[in-house]
């Protein structure tokens, strides 16, 4: 089975099918990623073009890998040192690269949309690793694939999501992910991080971490910017810490087992608890080898699509 | 096609729309020496000179546009005056109002002075708006007797609205020793912020910063204040929000004087619409939602909202054809404006046709204190003759403007135009 879209802009419209056939062809993808060999042919020939607008580590390392490991041939755009430093439009920059018969574009940019846009402007299948405050579908694509690994289902399953609602694009696909797979969602963070109209996504909506914790199941904790606390939307990063900081003491005190999900990069000490990232609770790490094997995936699937399409 | 009349012109088999009543009167009308020489009946054979058959057509006075860009000095890639006006004609205007914002600002005399000596050979007359404040920055007040004396007839520094309130409240002190009409775009800039369209279910879903009503309510309130304090006029500009709209209505009850406008986009397009991230659709004030809409619909239908302005805001593709967030705000509207307003208003039963067309003819120039030109022997042949039935489609092909940045392409509309009259020469599409 191949994906409706030959693009992956986004988890919005993406049918709970859909999201089952990528985790399911991930996890045969983390299996080959075990083995002495992790690379197959499955995209040999195929071109691929990072093309990172913004700063990004892991998220452009694991596509790079993914591609890899698929043996398509890469090349990576960063915005700094290349030509839009030297003004070229977004539109130019994109056609260039498309003259140069390109199959597929990841991208990511500052500017919700922009996957969209690109969309418009070439023929290469488009996958979104994160558009500005809008949505980052890999990035819930392995979280739910690390919750599914965990919990065997996400069907109920209760998953608060913590921290700076209104900026963050993984927020924003994880809302969307999560309800179409039939798990609980809850969003936590103070108000002036939580935008406007949230509960229309279908979410639970509180402000108090300590509520958050004894609901769910898992806690998915968000990044919070420094950039956050000059635009004067929290006072600063120790009230933050002593209101939304995930520690040990508050996680003991659900009693449960939980589980701590991080999509990176950790600010230690201030949304998650100095050594709570290497401790029982935590599966961060597996989320990291999880996202090459959902990129995999993806772009493994993506790719059959446009064949059947040709 | 544009002539000078230069023999006498009989345009025959039209009708007159009475604007108090919403009756027709057929009637033939004729021009001499750009004049309305004769109304009445005129038998075509034994006329002598130019004859026009405009049956089916109804012949109304000029049209105004209180609220446009011409880009000109500056921005002549994107709109010059002369294009400008062309788009206002086939929008079936004879009279628009510039804003300040180009380059330089019209904040100084000579400024007003080119505007008025570059559209002297048009037929449609450009009224230059100039700046509140010296370039625009929201400091110092302009020499507005001077300004005035140029030929501007209201002040506004549009897109970068005045945002203190003393710099504001001495404008309206200075300009109401002249009667001058002070226009505000109301924005609260620190509550827009970044953003790029409405605040609410929308932006939230497209991952946007949003701009939220109450930016543009709070400072409607504050105009409304320093107009009832200092005596001064204030004219809200592009009026969008349901709670602008109460705030006004408010106001007026309250008889202080405001007077507002709307633009066709705001009541043609809402926010639901964005879900392309469709920069043809990003404008400030943002689209609004369809509650909004209806809002502006009774505030029009109880004489809350004065005024159909187009904002018409030329910008260039490299501008426009990028990622949403970087495209600036506004779109043309000259030619759009008329049919929007049949379709979305008198189509419906909002308004009349009489009642639509008073807020494109005599309010506007009421509020700006021009004379509103009139259908009668010996005064000044001023007019427009239009289909308010007849549809047409908007495309390239028709399009005036040396931009294309707009989302009507492929729209049907109601009201074709024949021509327009004015300053001894008629246009006829």
């Amino acid at each position: 089975m191949a994906l409706k879209s030959k693009h992956l802009l986004g988890l919005e419209g993406v049918t709970r099918e859909e999201i089952t056939e990528i985790l399911d062809t991930a996890a045969t993808f983390k299996e080959i990623l075990q083995r002495p060999i992790p690379k197959v042919p499955t995209l040999r020939g195929k071109t691929v073009v990072n093309l990172f607008y913004e700063d990004s580590t892991r998220t452009r390392i694991s596509f790079e890998l993914a591609e890899k490991r698929l043996s398509a041939d890469t090349v990576n755009f960063s915005a700094s040192g290349s030509s839009v430093k030297k003004g070229e439009s977004l539109r130019d920059t994109v056609r260039n690269i498309a003259a140069m018969k390109i199959d597929m574009v990841i991208v990511r940019h500052r500017s919700a949309g922009v996957p969209l846009f690109l969309t418009k402007c070439i023929d290469a299948s488009v996958i979104n690793a994160g558009d500005g405050m809008h949505e980052h579908p890999t990035q819930a694509l392995l979280d739910m694939m690390t919750l599914r690994e965990k919990y065997g289902t996400l069907d109920g399953l209760k998953v608060a999501i913590i921290g700076d609602i209104s900026h963050s694009r993984v927020a924003g696909s994880n809302m969307r992910g999560l309800k179409t797979m039939g798990a609980e969602v809850l969003v936590c963070g103070p108000q002036t991080l939580m935008p406007r109209d949230i509960e229309t996504f279908g979410v639970g909506v509180c402000h108090s971490v300590d509520e958050a914790i004894g609901w769910a199941d898992a806690l998915n904790v968000l990044r919070i910017q420094l950039e956050r606390q000059d635009a004067g939307l929290f006072p600063s990063l120790r009230e933050y810490h002593n209101e939304y900081g995930i520690t040990r003491r508050r996680l003991e005190k659900a009693g449960r087992d939980l589980t701590v999900m991080h999509p990176g990069p950790i600010n230690r000490g201030v949304e998650l608890e100095n050594d709570l990232a290497d401790s029982e609770f935590s599966v961060i790490l597996d989320q990291v080898t999880n996202g090459v094997a959902v990129r995999m995936a993806v772009l493994y699937l993506l790719s059959g699509a446009e064949e059947a399409v040709s | 096609m544009e002539t000078y009349i230069t023999t006498p012109v009989l345009l025959s088999g039209g009708a007159l729309l009475d604007l108090q009543t919403n009756e027709r009167h057929p009637v033939d009308l004729v021009v001499r020496n750009g004049r309305i020489d004769r109304i009445g009946r005129q038998e075509r054979a034994s006329f002598n000179g130019e004859v026009h058959d405009i049956s089916g057509h109804l012949i109304v006075p000029g049209l105004i546009d209180m609220h446009v860009h011409l880009r000109e000095p500056g921005r002549e890639d994107e709109e010059t005056i002369e294009s400008g006006c062309a788009a206002a004609m086939a929008g079936g205007f004879t009279a628009v109002c510039c804003m300040p914002n180009t380059n330089p600002p019209c904040d100084r005399q000579e400024v007003v002075r080119f505007i008025k000596k570059r559209s002297e050979d048009q037929l449609v007359e450009v009224f230059p708006i100039a700046a509140i404040t010296k370039q625009r920055e929201g400091k110092e007040i302009t020499e507005m007797a001077d300004l005035l004396r140029a030929g501007a007839v209201a002040f506004s520094d549009d897109g970068s609205p005045v945002q203190n309130a003393a710099v504001m409240r001495h404008a309206l002190e200075y300009a109401s020793m002249y009667g001058a009409l002070v226009i505000d775009h109301c924005e609260d800039e620190p509550l827009s912020a970044s953003g790029h369209m409405n605040e609410g279910r929308m932006s939230t879903r497209l991952g946007l910063a949003g701009i939220p009503d109450i930016s543009e309510e709070i400072m409607i309130a504050r105009d409304i204040s320093l107009a009832e304090y200092t005596g001064g006029r204030i004219h809200i500009a592009h009026l969008s929000t349901r709670k602008g709209v109460e705030r006004i209505r408010r106001a007026k009850e309250a008889g202080i004087q405001v007077t507002c406008e709307v633009t066709p986009h705001h009541l043609a397009l809402n926010e639901e619409m964005l879900s392309q991230y469709d920069t043809n659709l990003k404008m400030g004030p943002p689209l609004r939602t369809p509650s909004d809409q209806e809002a502006l619909l009774a505030g029009l239908k109880d004489g809350t909202i004065d005024v159909f302005a187009s904002d018409h805001a030329p910008h260039s593709a490299e501008e426009k054809e990028v990622e949403f967030s970087a495209a600036p705000n506004g779109i043309l509207g000259l030619q759009t404006m008329l049919g929007i307003v049949l379709s979305k208003v008198v189509q419906p039963g909002v308004l009349s046709l009489a009642d639509a067309l008073t807020k494109m003819i005599i309010t506007p120039r009421t509020i700006l204190r021009l004379e509103v030109p009139q259908i009668r022997e010996g005064e000044p042949a001023n007019f427009t003759i239009l289909n308010p039935e007849k549809t047409w489609t908007m495309n390239l092909g028709v399009n005036r403007s040396r931009s294309r940045n707009m989302p009507y392409f492929g729209w049907t509309l109601p009201g074709v135009l024949w021509g327009v009259c004015n300053k001894g020469r008629l246009w006829i599409a």
